[in-house]
């Protein structure tokens, strides 16, 4: 039995193992051809270990496209997203969580229809509005929808909320004679920091990997984000076929996530299972 | 006391009003916009024109809807697949091994990674004549691979094995989680009335996880009909005999390319129908078959 067991879990390691070389080869591959010089990335048979190895593609890159405006403005959007657009959903959800007030139901219910509503259809509506606005080609349309609080954050945190803060608590906090924000900022707040990080980091990559919103309205290269920014890359700053450079383009754009990923790795994978079972 | 209850109250209403502007302005407003548009002409230069359901009409004898449409439809199998390795994978690591965190933050890490980078990468990958999987398979098999990006039947195959890849770990992590949440006393159970391994699975372990079934199912729909960037990347123009458009492709094509906003809205609108619509149908059934506590 035990033996068995041992040579099952070695198969098991067998697979993963195998798996995971299919997850990070491409990644490899993309640093690999990212060493290159031109002339040797359509090599036969393909070289792995780059022989000569250069950097000159990341400068190159760096050099012809404005990335730097491009991360400034991705990370711009996400700031102000965030910051405004997680307190705003923190405090509609301690509302709809802990008290009582006509049409709760309803209106909860209403928020939650809008993620029924595909991005396609309010787009031109929205397009057409902040084009009357003289909004176009600036950051405003991303970050101002978001400044109101978004509803699966917002159910996430009522979740949270009903469940990790005592109703005694508020109550304590009332008879002190804590005030509703008071109450809210001081008791309901630094309990909720846990789901608050997690919907952060969730929040951060869906902000900063969005690409549809900014390709709609950015259109002056030093306004644009950083994904639309390498989206544009082969038909605006280095040949087609250049993929040494592309590759170099498409990493710059990778890493500041892994970098973020790995830093709040516990909160993603906990936020994602949570929403998942309790969806 | 009446009085404080009333101030709790208006501070509660005051609390959700950012959510509920958000809504009217951001939601509301431009859904009921885009039904008035469809029944539009508009290029936003000369003025709208009312012309009843002309744009329906249109769409229903344009071949790139029908198109779009069978491409988007097509794309529904990387739900399966996927389901099918994220099962696979969890089952996998659902065990006291050693170094299980880091094979779990491996998968994920496409997950995370930015659709575009990630599209740019496969670009490369799946080049016809130098890409490493056509280098790979000329050296296993010893046949020369797909053009993947160039022949209109290997597009959507394209899309679907980069979903996988890009996918897989998300799904794994929640089927983790579900498996996570099955007491082993069914199992105890189970090995006392001497059920097989397979049965195991079969009875306890696939139907004790379909809240996590219908949970990616919902979602993957959803999505499927909603992707884009892959295809904006991948294929250009949408690709050889326009077989890599989705229709959030064909929208965004007669939107922001033509200016057929009009047109544009209407088919927005027969999208956002069809998602109801599914989405309704997969509620409905998923009482008969999704296992509830």
């Amino acid at each position: 039995m035990a033996r068995e067991r041992r040579l099952m879990n070695s198969l098991i390691y067998v697979l993963l193992l195998a798996g995971s070389i299919v997850m990070l080869g491409p990644l490899a591959w993309t640093l690999s051809t990212s060493l290159k010089i031109q002339q040797h990335v359509f090599d036969v048979p393909p070289q792995w270990i780059p022989k000569p190895s250069t950097w000159s593609n990341y400068t190159d890159v760096w050099s012809k496209a404005p990335l730097l405006h491009g991360f400034l403005n991705s990370a711009i959007v996400v700031v102000a997203v965030l910051s405004v657009g997680l307190f705003v959903a923190s405090m509609a959800a301690y509302s709809f969580a802990k008290f009582h007030f006509p049409f709760k139901e309803g209106i909860f219910l209403a928020l939650l229809g809008t993620m029924m509503i595909p991005y396609s259809v309010v787009m031109i509506p929205q397009y057409i509005g902040f084009s009357e606005l003289g909004w176009v080609d600036t950051l405003l349309p991303l970050i101002v929808p978001g400044l109101f609080g978004n509803i699966v954050t917002i159910f996430f945190f009522r979740q949270f909320m009903q469940g990790s803060i005592p109703n005694d608590l508020i109550d304590a906090a009332k008879i002190d004679g804590c005030g509703y924000f008071r109450t809210f900022a001081t008791v309901a707040l630094p309990i909720a920091k846990p789901a608050i990080a997690a919907q952060a980091a969730l929040g951060f990559m869906g902000i900063w990997n969005d690409f549809m919103g900014p390709l709609i309205y950015l259109h002056t290269p030093e306004r644009q984000t950083i994904q639309v920014l390498i989206a544009s890359m082969q038909s605006n700053y280095i040949s087609t076929s250049n993929y040494p450079s592309l590759m170099a383009a498409s990493l710059i754009a990778l890493v500041p996530v892994i970098i973020v990923f790995f830093m709040a790795q516990r909160y993603f994978i906990e936020s994602l299972a949570i929403s998942g079972i309790k969806g | 006391m009446t009085g404080y209850r009333r101030k709790e109250m208006l501070w509660s209403l005051l609390f959700i009003t950012p959510p509920v502007l958000g809504f009217l302005i951001f939601g509301l407003a431009p859904l009921i916009s885009s039904l008035g548009l469809s029944f539009m002409s508009w290029d936003m230069m000369s003025p709208a024109k009312f012309i009843g359901l002309d744009n329906f009409g249109k769409l229903a004898q344009d071949e790139k809807f029908y198109k779009s449409m069978y491409n988007t439809f097509y794309l529904l199998l990387g739900i399966p697949l996927g389901m099918i390795a994220a099962m696979a994978l969890a089952l996998m690591m659902n065990r006291p091994l050693k170094g299980v965190s880091l094979f779990r933050t491996i998968y994920y890490i496409p997950v995370i990674s930015p659709i575009i980078a990630v599209s740019l990468l496969w670009q490369w990958l799946l080049n016809y004549d130098y890409g490493i999987i056509n280098e790979f398979i000329w050296k296993i098999f010893g046949v020369q691979g797909p053009n993947w990006l160039g022949d209109p039947n290997w597009v959507k195959p394209s899309f679907l094995l980069m979903g996988l890849w890009g996918g897989v770990g998300g799904t794994m992590v929640l089927y983790l989680a579900g498996l996570q949440g099955i007491s082993s006393s069914y199992y105890e159970a189970a090995e006392v009335d001497g059920a097989k391994r397979w049965h195991q699975f079969r009875f306890i372990t696939l139907p004790l996880l379909s809240p996590i079934h219908f949970f990616v199912v919902v979602m993957g729909v959803i999505g499927t009909f909603q992707s884009f960037s892959q295809m904006y990347i991948l294929a250009a123009d949408g690709g050889p005999e326009y077989s890599g458009a989705t229709i959030v492709y064909y929208i965004f094509q007669e939107a922001f390319k033509y200016f057929n906003m009009g047109f544009a809205s209407s088919v927005a609108w027969v999208l956002g129908v069809i998602i109801f619509i599914l989405t309704l149908i997969q509620f409905r059934f998923s009482k008969r078959w999704v296992y509830q506590d």
